[in-house]
Order: structure tokens, then sequence, then C-alpha cells
């Protein structure tokens, strides 16, 4: 999942009998299936956990911009190298649809970036892990996005209307992403013996982080069980998890690709492939500021965030420029 | 107070002759960057054959509150659909 861990209040899910009247029939909309839209009333934690949730999803989109813009100019192929850019072009867009979401619930772009960069706000732990090769490219948009659609797609339902919209939309883009990634190291997978070794030490590296991308277990989180009350959260962790493993696993073997498991295994009874856990402590150590790139990816964001100010000023006071310009004018001619 | 680049609201007519819809919005410093914004935001797939954008400000909107006054009235006019008059069958289509 892009957003992880993300805190609701905190209290556990109230009963009717301790709602206020206003809470009580904001969650029978919920419950009847209504969307929530910008104006309507909306208790103070819902409007929070939102904002944390899709704040912590478009800067993921923005830092994921980072591992796979490593190798625009190192593609393979003139081909390879244009579909990267629209690839990577389209996280930045995906960014934007979400940070326009989290708008529309009272905070502002800069204060969103601000709390990035300074550390108060998430990224998804995905992306603070390297992209040594071309391999890698593969692996992530196969991967990476493939966990991300698991999620993203329920996300498409959620209560708030702005983010279920922007979810639509980017959810029509994902599949290109995840597709084009298969492609591109089913390339390496059926290419020469060194190639399939890359593709295969590619997917070493990426198995478990791509796991970890949910996030644990959440099944006795008081956090997860108000969002999924409040419907911005629909699925469970292991949920998701079962089903990206339930996917992922015939599309390896189709490669002639090995999980790197050796407790994979296929339950009948169950219907879905027991696996083992990633290692938590990883997790934890990585959303805590400790990955291999955590401090690579912060100095980028916010390089590119003081490099640009001078940029961002200089349109601002040729836009007002302008407007004062017009006004004048106007007032001339009337 | 710091000042942000303005909010715009985005609008893309479709390949179809249909008319303009909202798509959604973005920050841009004036109305020329706005729509060169847009194209890359909100057309690159060609989703689009026109952009109009209009500063979020600008809007005027209803409010959630004033839905009962607004709406209900229109519930009770059903006769303001065809399907409320029945036509003969030996009449034809019509």
């Amino acid at each position: 999942m892009y957003a992880q861990m993300v805190k609701s209040t905190g209290h556990g899910v109230k009963t009717r009998d301790e709602m206020t009247p206003e809470e009580r029939a904001f969650q029978d909309r919920i419950d009847r299936g209504d969307k929530i839209e910008p104006k309507d009333w909306m208790p103070d934690g819902y409007r929070q956990t939102l904002i944390r949730q899709i704040g912590q999803h478009a800067h993921s989109e923005i830092v994921g911009q980072l591992p796979e813009g490593n190798w625009i100019t190192r593609a393979p192929t003139l081909e390879r190298k244009a579909i990267l850019l629209a690839k990577v072009q389209d996280e930045a867009g995906h960014g934007l649809y979400l940070y326009c979401a989290a708008e529309t619930l009272g905070v502002s772009r800069d204060e969103l970036t601000e709390m990035l960069l300074d550390g108060r706000m998430k990224y998804s732990s995905i992306f603070n892990y390297p992209t040594l090769n071309w391999a890698d490219i593969g692996a992530v948009g196969w991967l990476v996005d493939g966990a991300a659609i698991m999620n993203q797609v329920p996300l498409q339902r959620t209560s708030y209307g702005p983010y279920a919209r922007a979810m639509v939309r980017i959810c029509k883009e994902e599949s290109f992403h995840q597709r084009q990634g298969y492609d591109a190291i089913r390339k390496m997978a059926e290419g020469t013996p060194e190639q399939h070794r890359m593709a295969q030490d590619a997917l070493n590296r990426f198995w478990c982080p791509s796991l970890m991308m949910f996030g644990p277990s959440d099944k006795d989180s008081i956090h997860s069980a108000q969002s999924m009350a409040w419907k911005i959260k629909i699925n469970t962790n292991d949920e998701l998890r079962q089903k990206f493993v339930d996917q992922t696993v015939p599309q390896a073997e189709y490669l002639g690709l090995t999980v790197p498991d050796p407790d994979l295994t296929w339950n009948e009874d169950r219907g879905h492939y027991d696996f083992s856990e990633p290692d938590w402590s990883e997790f934890f150590e990585v959303i805590k500021g400790n990955g291999p790139c955590n401090t690579d990816r912060m100095a980028a964001r916010n390089k590119a965030w003081n490099d640009g100010k001078w940029v961002r000023d200089g349109l601002l006071a040729h836009g007002e420029k302008k407007r004062a310009r017009a006004k004048a004018r106007q007032v001339a001619a009337e | 107070m710091k000042t942000e680049w303005p909010l715009w609201e985005v609008f893309i007519r479709g390949q179809h002759g249909l008319s303009h819809r909202h798509v959604g919005s973005l920050h841009a410093p004036d109305a020329e960057m706005a729509i060169k914004n847009a194209r890359d935001v909100y057309t690159r797939r060609n989703e689009g054959v026109s952009i109009w954008v209009v500063e979020a400000n600008n809007i005027a909107a209803s409010s959630p509150s004033d839905k009962g006054p607004l709406y209900e009235p229109s519930e009770s006019k059903i006769y303001r659909h065809p399907t409320f008059f029945d036509i003969p069958d030996d009449v034809g289509a019509m």
C-alpha cells in the first residue's frame, strides 16, 4: 500500500450511543454508500485521517519518481526510455491528483510539501530501496505497481468523493505501469543467462519490500478499524497481501523465476498460497528513516524544493504583475 | 503570510463534441500557465480537445444544507418526465 500505518483517532470506533447526532447521521451516510463531498459536514477525525492518508499517498507518488528517474538516461533502448519517461511523468500526475484531493480538506499544497520535507509526513517504505540495474526497473513496475494496484482498485469505492475520483484516474493509468514493468523483466528473464540471472536477482531483492508495502498485519489495529468503519480503508493489510501473492506467484512461474521464499506453498484447503512474513524489524527501521536510501530521497526532494524556489517566486511575481496590469487597463477603460 | 500559486479548476472537452467537464484542479501562477499545466496533467492520453481553467475562488457553489429546498420540489413533479403519460400501443412510437 502506498499509505502505511496511517493513524486515525486512536480511540477506537465509537458505538452509536457514544456518537453525537451529527456523527450518527454521518455514519449513516457512509453506511448507505453516500459519497462525502468537501463542503459536507464531517467529523474532525475523518478529516484529519484522510489528510494523513491522502497526503502520504501523494508523497509516495512523488518520491516514487526518484528510483525510476535514476534510469531514464540509462534505459537500454530509445523505446524503453520513452516508456519510462511517460511512466515517471504519470507518477507526478498521480501525486498532483492526490494533492488536489487532500487540499479540498483544508490543507494547502505547500503545507503538505513542507510536512514531507521536515519529516512530519511519511511516504511508502518501498521507495527507500535502490534501483541498482535495469532489471530492477522491470521489477519495480511489475511488483511495486502491482502491489499499488491491489490497494488502489478498492479505494475507487472509498467514501470521500475527491479521493475516490482521483483513484479512478490513477487506476486507469496504473495498469500501463505494471504491464510495462512485466514486459521489461520478461525480456530479461527470456534473454541471455546473464540477463536471466539479473531478473532473478531483482525479484530476490524486491520481493520482501513489496510484501511490506501493505504494512504489518492490522487485524487488531484500532486505527484501521476506524478507517474501515469510515470506508477510507476497504480491506485489511493481510487480505491485500494475500491477494498480491496469489496473483504474482504464477506470473513469476511464467517467467521461469523463483520467488525467494522456501516456505511458499499452495494451500489446497485455503485456496491460497502460504508464504513467509517479511522481516518486520527491517520495515520499522526503514519507516524510522534507516533504510538504504532514506537520506538520499529526502535530500533530493529538499534540493528540488529549494532550487525551485526562485522559479516559483518569479512566476508568482510575473502573474501578479499581469493581473495588476489587466486591472489597471480595466479601470482606465471605465 | 506565505503566498502560494492560486488554485485553478480545470474543465476539458472530450473528443466527441460533449460539454467541457470538470476533471480536477491544479496550482499555477496565471491562466496561461494553468492551461499549460492542465495539458500536462489532464490530457496525457488524448482525453481532450479543449481546456477551460477558472480560478477556484471565482466559483460560487450551492451549499450542501440547501439540498432540500433546492431539489426536493422537483421530486413531486413526475409529470415532467415523458414516461408519466400512457400512450396507447395502437398510436405507435412517440
